[in-house]
């Protein structure tokens, strides 16, 4: 409210102000706490939950002036924070220090956690999400172009494997490059024609794009299997030997090193395998971003105007962004592809694509680390919430919102320069 | 009459009914200064627009004399070919610097063709072979030495955002010599400097003029700086040439007093 | 064949009038702050929720008379839509004004995963279908054995539409509220400066294109009878392309848009594939953007430099 002055408000304001709050929650409370349509025998008939609307109600009350009583006392703080640049001057060599330590706990991870299949799964999890994070952070952190269809290549990807796999009996390795290019040739498919367009024409440009894909997903039963997707697609192996537990076919990885087969061990080396990949994302991204074609990125981002007046050919900027973002999205998707071992259109949703999307703002546009912490925030957050799993997807949402209005540069708003006058020899 | 770099013909630019610039020709030498003034509104922006690709203009031509590509059509070309190609390279009005990047990053920015050329597309690049670690070494000096002599150094691994209006614009001008100009067009370079920096700002152009050949296109307002420095003037009113010549001959020409002091209701109307 | 093509006309038309009143929403929002209002279509969503829960009270209580119970309905649905509306913009839009482009969209992304999961959570998941409030229709006539049906619903839907067409244009053409929204849209901070309470206006524009969105999902529940939680994501997908068809920020653009859309939809379904009928909605999308990217009524915009 725009009672908070500098000077510290009386207490009448703060419960006039938590009064209004408590009023306006009323009104939103009642059409869907307080009344409720319940089904009486095929039809329609109102229950009502007015403690519970009382319940809100207090809560709303109560918990705004606890919040303003916290917020006067930072909010001066977060105002002069959301106005600020990322500074770019000093260097906070801690960050990388907290990316290599990342790196080795996750290299740790599945040993550490040896016993429990379920921590590495989820790792495993936040892993592909870090990988499309990374891949994502290219178009949207880097390049600023909004991308609402992600989603549509990790979908490229993970059908290209799918079917080549299930019809051509593709393995693993042999797909991945195939997938990638795939995706990418579709990235400049639909980028040629569109990247040309205003910042919020391509984000419903590509929104429309991914439902597209989707759909085209659905209903070509022939070709895509419709709804009910691919399944048994061939699990990656360990450069040909296979995690099953009898090797009267030939050599499986447990008989080849003489372990006792454990079904541990192909959740292992999926979380090994994406973890190569994310590293290589990592590496490769880190490595763009140095060269030209990457400030170029930042430089469109800033003010494509002004890149035009430099010479530079901003459509091919964008498309190559486009295109490299794409191609990463494929190579994610090859990897959902063979650990799920089925795909079908429900994994290739808006609300995917939001979630990534999420991922590389809540982490802070363009910065590689911040990707990580988001992911493992927004994969972690609702499988916290496993007990009350109704209320996952809500408090998904509201930490959505509630990280953004916190910080709206992301969580790591930190942006490091990739040429330094100082140290101009030790380039890599 | 020395070399001309830039010859601009009957030049007319429309925006539905208003008509910006009105049969405009200008001719503009090498190695020389060459301002363009006039009120508000005269035309001149657009002017600018027109010669860089932005906008395309509805009649006439803007022809460059290129010394490896011979004469060159600017009025058909897209707006990044004519500072690749041309070598036609201007600043705004409005500085548009890249305000999250460092100035140094601005201006390697600046040298994006060169160095995508050498790094063969990032191939090469991603894979750090000498050829590009050269490239890259020369940009860096390239743009070390435009820093040095916009005393611009000390600034170097700031962000280009956060600086002073001033330092701004110098940021612009240096970004733009990193792209090897032939022809450097300046909107109004010297808006919002002190006198320091102005006086600083007309010795630069000088310099850039006569010691690196450069042509300068000069949009301004400050006549400190346009009549101590233009070789040439060409005064604009509601987009037609109403004067031309050096700055004495502009100064005592009655069309330019008038246009300057005696029709100010003119003047407003038209900068609203 | 000429049944056919009028049924599917007259159906489209219905569509296009829902699609339209809740892309009025889209361009408005868009105009004055311009940004895309994700949560827009879940306030669409929500209203048609309200909607049956008033209907269902109203035939609890036996007020069955058709004009009263719409009456009711709609501006109940329409108060508690504003309220909703209006905290979105509170809630996710306000406290970042100043932030980058990027931010209150995710954080509008947020609003709307909240608000759909809100809705499952406290009125469950199930479809839910209410009796026909307006049953029947005319029959208008049979061509080749084809009998085309205009039922009450759909002129509901039409008329409805229509004169809040008319409120509306006057509203914003002719109050002084419509006058300060249409100088925010312009330039915020200069209206600001003339002393106009820009953050008001916002908060209005934002509770007003909530209150057409109501009455769209009132109507969408009368014309179905069935309602979920989920039917915000599509609606408001199609309703935005139905405002960036007709030029974004242009009202008369945004009603232009939906109708095309509704139509497009229709016949796509009757005479091609029903299940492509959004792939053809978004293929247009692309089409225009790429052949004609301010739309249809929109002004083409000079690039500022």
């Amino acid at each position: 409210m725009t009672t908070h002055a500098h000077n510290l408000p009386n207490v009448a304001s703060r419960l006039k102000d938590a009064t209004g709050i408590a009023l306006v929650s009323l009104l939103l409370g009642v059409p869907m706490i307080g009344l409720k349509t319940v089904d009486a025998g095929g039809a329609l008939a109102i229950a009502t939950r007015w403690p519970w609307l009382l319940a809100f109600v207090a809560t709303m009350f109560v918990g705004r002036l606890v919040l303003q009583f916290v917020l006067d006392h930072v909010k001066l703080n977060k105002a002069k924070r959301a106005r600020t640049r990322p500074e770019i001057g000093a260097t906070r060599p801690w960050l990388k220090w907290i990316g290599y330590g990342v790196v080795g706990f996750a290299l740790v991870l599945p040993i550490a956690f040896s016993g429990n299949r379920y921590v590495v799964d989820t790792a495993t999890t936040v892993l592909i999400y870090v990988m499309l994070g990374w891949g994502l952070n290219v178009v949207v952190g880097l390049a600023g172009l909004l991308d609402l269809g992600y989603v549509a290549f990790y979908a490229v990807g993970a059908y290209t494997y799918g079917l080549l796999s299930t019809h051509f009996g593709w393995g693993f390795w042999e797909t991945l490059p195939v997938a990638g290019a795939a995706a990418a040739t579709f990235g400049v498919i639909l980028g040629w024609p569109t990247l040309r367009l205003r910042g919020d024409y391509l984000a419903i440009v590509t929104l429309g794009f991914g439902e597209i894909i989707r759909l085209i997903l659905v209903n070509w039963t022939d070709f895509s299997g419709g709804p009910n997707g691919i399944g048994s697609i061939p699990r990656p192996t360990f450069f040909g030997l296979p995690f099953s537990p009898d090797s009267d076919a030939g050599p499986t990885f447990a008989s080849f090193f003489h372990l006792e087969y454990s079904p541990e061990h192909r959740v292992m080396f999926l979380y090994y395998l994406i973890l190569v990949l994310a590293l290589l994302t990592n590496l490769f991204v880190s490595r763009m971003r140095k060269l030209p074609v990457g400030l170029a990125w930042e430089a469109v981002r800033e003010d494509e105007v002004a890149c035009k007046a430099l010479g530079m050919n901003v459509t091919n900027v964008k498309l190559s962004a486009f295109a490299i973002g794409a191609m990463l999205g494929g190579f994610a998707g090859v990897f959902f592809a063979a650990r799920q071992g089925f795909i079908s259109p429900e994994s290739f949703v808006f609300s995917e694509s939001a979630t990534i999307l999420a991922i590389v703002v809540l982490g802070g546009m363009g910065s590689q680390l911040g990707v990580v912490i988001a992911s493992v925030l927004l994969v972690l957050l609702p499988e916290l919430g496993r007990d009350f799993s109704e209320y996952r997807m809500l408090m998904f949402g509201a930490a959505m919102i509630l990280i953004m209005v916190w910080r709206p540069g992301g969580l790591i708003a930190h942006r490091e320069p990739t040429y330094r006058l100082a140290k101009k020899g030790a380039q890599a | 009459m020395s070399e001309m770099l830039l010859e601009v013909d009957r030049l007319t630019m429309r925006f539905g009914g208003l008509t910006a610039i009105d049969d405009l020709s200008v001719a503009v030498p090498k190695g020389k200064i060459t301002s363009i003034i006039g009120p508000n509104g005269a035309g001149k922006t657009t002017f600018f627009n027109c010669l860089t690709g932005f906008y395309k203009p509805t009649e006439g031509s803007v022809r460059m004399h290129h010394p490896v590509h011979g004469p060159l059509l600017l009025n058909e070309m897209p707006s990044y070919h004519v500072a690749r190609k041309a070598g036609v390279v201007r600043t705004f009005q409005n500085i548009r610097l890249f305000p999250n990047m460092s100035v140094l990053e601005n201006l390697i920015v600046a040298q994006h063709n060169a160095l995508q050329t050498a790094s063969r597309f990032s191939l090469a690049g991603l894979f750090g072979r000498a050829g590009f670690k050269q490239a890259r070494e020369a940009a860096l000096e390239k743009a070390e030495m435009w820093l040095t002599r916009l005393k611009l150094i000390e600034l170097a691994d700031t962000a280009a955002g956060n600086l002073s209006y001033g330092t701004q614009r110098r940021i612009e001008i240096a970004r733009a010599l990193c792209v090897d100009p032939l022809l450097l067009c300046l909107d109004e370079p010297a808006a919002g400097l002190n006198p320091r920096e102005s006086a600083e700002l007309n010795e630069l152009l000088l310099y850039l003029s006569r010691e690196h050949g450069k042509g300068v296109l000069l949009i301004e307002h400050d006549m400190n700086v346009v009549m101590r420095v233009s070789d040439h003037i060409c005064v604009l009113n509601f987009g037609t040439k109403i004067a031309e010549g050096t700055p004495e001959q502009v100064q005592n020409d009655p069309n330019v007093i008038k246009a300057y002091l005696g029709e100010e209701d003119a003047d407003d109307k038209e900068a609203a | 064949m000429m049944g056919q093509f009028i049924q599917q006309l007259i159906n489209g038309l219905t569509l296009g009038s829902v699609y339209g009143l809740i892309a009025l929403g889209y361009t408005m929002v868009y105009g004055i702050i311009g940004m895309i209002n994700f949560a827009h279509g879940d306030i669409y969503m929500i209203s048609a929720i309200i909607a049956v829960t008033v209907l269902t009270l109203l035939g609890s209580l036996g007020i069955m008379a058709v004009p009263v119970a719409l009456l009711i309905t709609l501006v109940v649905a329409i108060v508690f839509t504003s309220v909703y509306g209006w905290s979105v913009e509170r809630i996710a839009y306000r406290p970042l004004r100043n932030a980058s482009r990027l931010a209150p969209l995710i954080s509008a992304i947020g609003m709307s995963i909240f608000l759909q999961n809100m809705v499952q959570l406290t009125q469950g998941a199930r479809v839910k279908p209410i009796n026909a409030l307006l049953p029947g229709g005319f029959e208008l006539f049979t061509s080749n054995g084809f009998t085309v049906h205009l039922a009450y619903t759909q002129i509901m839907i039409i008329a409805v539409t229509a004169v809040l067409l008319v409120v509306f244009t006057y509203l914003i053409t002719k109050t002084s509220f419509g006058r300060q929204q249409r100088a925010c849209e312009q330039d915020r901070t200069m209206t600001a400066l003339l002393g106009i309470n820009v953050d008001r206006t916002i908060s209005m524009t934002f509770v007003i294109g909530a209150a057409l969105a109501a009455v769209a999902g009132v109507m969408v529940t009368v014309y179905y009878g069935v309602v979920d939680f989920s039917i915000g994501f599509v609606a408001g997908i199609k309703a935005f392309t139905a405002a960036v068809l007709g030029g974004i920020g242009s009202l008369p653009g945004a009603m232009l848009g939906g109708l095309i859309i509704g139509m497009i939809e229709s016949f796509w379904s009757a005479y091609l594939s029903p299940e492509y009928k959004d792939v053809a909605t978004f293929v247009l999308l692309i089409l225009v953007l790429m052949f004609r990217p301010s739309g249809l009524l929109g002004r083409p915009e000079v690039e500022k430099v």
